[in-house]
């Protein structure tokens, strides 16, 4: 069992890693990651984010949404499924909000740090889309808090990596017509390349 | 909007704002969803029945009309197979159970601790961690006889889950035809499961051998003048591992915990 | 803020590309692009979401109180993305199956909801309307071109078309696996933002660091 959520989570962090296989979360990918410390500050938030609203969305969808789910209250043909996307964007906005809610009275220190992130990660496709993922692929509510671990560790991984690339970048003579976003497209190609080597191990 | 004292943001504005957006919202998503609905569960079944119909061999890509699908897929008869008592279902028996055979997802039973068992590493040969208890069976009955049997078969490759069907003749031995409906195997190496020319080379080839599976996807192209050609598909070349998983879920599926005591009923 | 049509329509299709220059909706393209088809669809559904959430939006542009706007935005967009996603299981049910979780994600989608921000919240209905319209165009052009390379060299073909026979088919041609693969259309854009560049060139940005002069020498003269 622990090897099967173990590959569950080197899966989602290294195999099919949110950002570098299934490119989601590019935008603010590609804005932040020019210094390390704003890469580590909104990654620790994006995993921090992922981890409460995977397993969230799956109770939502188990127990509420999906066909069926709603034997409980007495109405077992009704099938919300429809209204996943709305649910699953309303919770990760309500969630995100909370949690800006929380730091800024406990943590203000971090709260300052983030700044203006917390609320980047509403709309950041890799937290909608973990939670796609784990309704599309039928997961439990045990593999949806590893899931959402893993991607959120795996999207911050990929982050901070580029940022460390990109600092160094910033002394290259890079060709004018690539500077910036051109050459950033091309080393997260590269870094892509690197994490398929991933595929392939088996536990 | 020209109310000189209108407040976009008192408390009764954002109330009715939130109010008035939720319900027209809710009405068109609401509409769409229920009209919709019944065409999108017909696509599923379609496609799905499609994918029987082109593992038996009556479905010809390019040549068969999609909206023949339904006629062709009436002549098939839906069984229950029940795996761990290793034997089909009788009507009753189904409906005891519960099992709607056009909605029951057996990749999801698979996972409900209620509807599967874990294998355990000696017999989940084909990597797929869990079966569920029941599959389905299509058969092609004629005056009593079984003329084909189509039987739905998953297993691990090298970068994901195939999943497929593999139909098999009345004598439950020869294979009658092959079809990978889902894979996301490599492009062009693993992924050529699903190339028509390579399941060409499936049709009449046996699985059993003395009542053990001797089917195997060998490396490299198989020698037709060896004694185990009938028993042998040619490997796809660059994709070993694929390959390998192929045989695998063949070996799994036809095997003891798979359909292989309902085939041999079939053979006797 | 009376843009021309012309501007608003056209404008993000070179001078103001969604991808090229405002780096938003970024993430769909790359996934999507491995068959023209499905890309294609998936233009459709993005052109048309962002259109007719910038109309709906502007039309009560007025009335939204700014304590709840993001979420009255993405409400409606996300209702618009239900819709759009129920046609496609129903009309288009083998593409909707490839394109899976990639037509939930235009909700997040940064195209869609940047211009209702930014242009939405500011104009009015009609001129909204296209100026969806405009930066959807912007991002199709920039996911076709990503496409019909990716399919051409990947496997040979065009909207599913043979146009290089496959040596597995028994052709000539060794089909270029790396390009259905990831990384592959990271390297794409990032060579299609260069041309687009070069073209343009007032969209070049600035260096970072400039190397100032070997101060030694600089020092000793």
């Amino acid at each position: 069992m622990f090897e099967y959520y173990l590959s569950l989570f080197l899966k989602a962090v290294f195999i099919e890693n949110m950002a570098l296989v299934f490119f989601l979360g590019m935008c603010t990918f590609i804005a932040i990651s020019k210094k390390i410390e704003t890469a580590i500050g909104l990654g620790i938030a994006v995993i921090v984010v992922q981890a409460i609203t995977v397993p969230v969305n799956n109770l939502i969808f188990v127990y509420l949404l999906q066909d069926g789910a709603l034997a409980w209250a007495g109405l077992p043909d009704v099938d919300l499924s429809f209204l996943g996307y709305l649910s699953y964007i309303g919770v990760i906005a309500a969630i995100v909000q909370i949690m800006e809610m929380f730091l800024d009275k406990y943590v203000p220190a971090l709260y300052n740090a983030l700044g203006v992130f917390l609320p980047l990660i509403t709309v950041n496709c890799a937290i909608l889309g973990a939670s796609l993922f784990m309704v599309n692929r039928d997961y439990n509510f045990g593999e949806s808090v590893v899931y959402g671990v893993g991607a959120g560790v795996g999207w911050a991984l990929a982050i901070v990596t580029l940022a460390g690339i990109r600092e160094k970048l910033k002394y290259s003579d890079v060709p004018a017509g690539l500077r910036g976003l051109g050459i950033t497209f091309i080393t997260v190609g590269l870094m892509s390349l690197g994490f398929m080597s991933f595929g392939g191990i088996s536990l | 909007m020209s109310d000189a004292t209108y407040d976009k943001d008192s408390i009764k504005n954002v109330v009715m704002v939130a109010l008035g957006v939720c319900f027209v919202c809710a009405i068109i998503v609401s509409m769409a969803a229920v009209q919709l609905k019944p065409l999108q569960v017909a696509n599923k079944e379609l496609d799905r029945n499609k994918n029987i119909l082109i593992a038996a061999g009556l479905f010809k890509p390019d040549v068969t009309q999609i909206s023949e699908i339904d006629t062709l897929f009436e002549q098939f008869t839906v069984k229950v197979v029940d795996l761990q008592e290793k034997r089909f279902l009788t009507m009753t028996e189904v409906i005891d159970a519960g099992i709607d055979v056009k909605k029951y997802d057996q990749r999801k039973a698979a996972k409900d601790p209620s509807q599967s068992i874990e294998l355990g590493q000696q017999r989940d040969i084909a990597s797929i961690s869990r079966r569920a208890r029941y599959s389905v069976a299509y058969l092609l009955e004629n005056d009593g006889q079984v003329d084909r049997i189509v039987l739905p078969v998953h297993g691990y490759g090298l970068w994901s889950t195939l999943y497929g069907f593999i139909a098999l003749e009345g004598d439950g031995n020869t294979v009658a035809g092959i079809t990978f409906y889902e894979q996301k195997e490599t492009a062009g190496l693993g992924g050529e499961v699903d190339n028509p020319a390579w399941k060409g080379l499936w049709p009449g080839k046996l699985i059993y051998a003395n009542d053990k599976v001797a089917f195997e996807v060998t490396k490299g192209p198989v020698d037709p003048k060896s004694s185990r050609a009938q028993y042998q598909v040619d490997g796809l070349s660059g994709a070993t591992l694929t390959s390998r998983g192929v045989q695998n879920l063949i070996a799994f599926w036809m095997g003891e915990d798979g359909f292989g005591p309902i085939l041999k009923n079939l053979q006797g | 803020m009376s843009n021309s049509v012309k501007e608003v329509l056209f404008g993000p299709i070179f001078s103001d590309n969604p991808i090229g220059l405002q780096i938003l909706g970024i993430c769909s393209a790359l996934a999507v692009t491995t068959q023209m088809s499905v890309a294609l669809v998936m233009c459709i559904a993005l052109t048309l979401v962002t259109a007719f959430s910038n109309l709906f939006i502007s039309l009560i542009r007025n009335q939204i109180p700014s304590s709840i706007r993001i979420i009255v935005q993405m409400t409606i967009i996300a209702s618009l993305v239900i819709v759009v996603d129920q046609i496609l299981g129903a009309v288009a049910y083998d593409i909707s199956k490839q394109l899976t979780v990639f037509v939930g994600l235009i909700i997040t989608n940064c195209i869609v909801m940047g211009r209702a921000e930014a242009f939405a919240m500011q104009n009015p209905p009609g001129i909204s309307f296209l100026d969806g319209l405009g930066n959807g165009l912007g991002y199709s052009v920039v996911l076709m071109a990503v496409a019909i390379i990716r399919e051409l060299i990947g496997s040979g073909s065009l909207m599913g078309i043979e146009i290089l026979p496959l040596v597995t088919n028994g052709g000539w041609y060794v089909p270029t696996g790396m390009m259905l693969l990831p990384p592959s259309a990271f390297f794409i854009i990032g060579l299609l933002i260069w041309a687009l560049r070069s073209w343009k060139s007032e969209q070049i940005e600035e260096p970072e660091y400039e190397i100032g002069g070997h101060t030694a020498l600089s020092r000793a003269m």
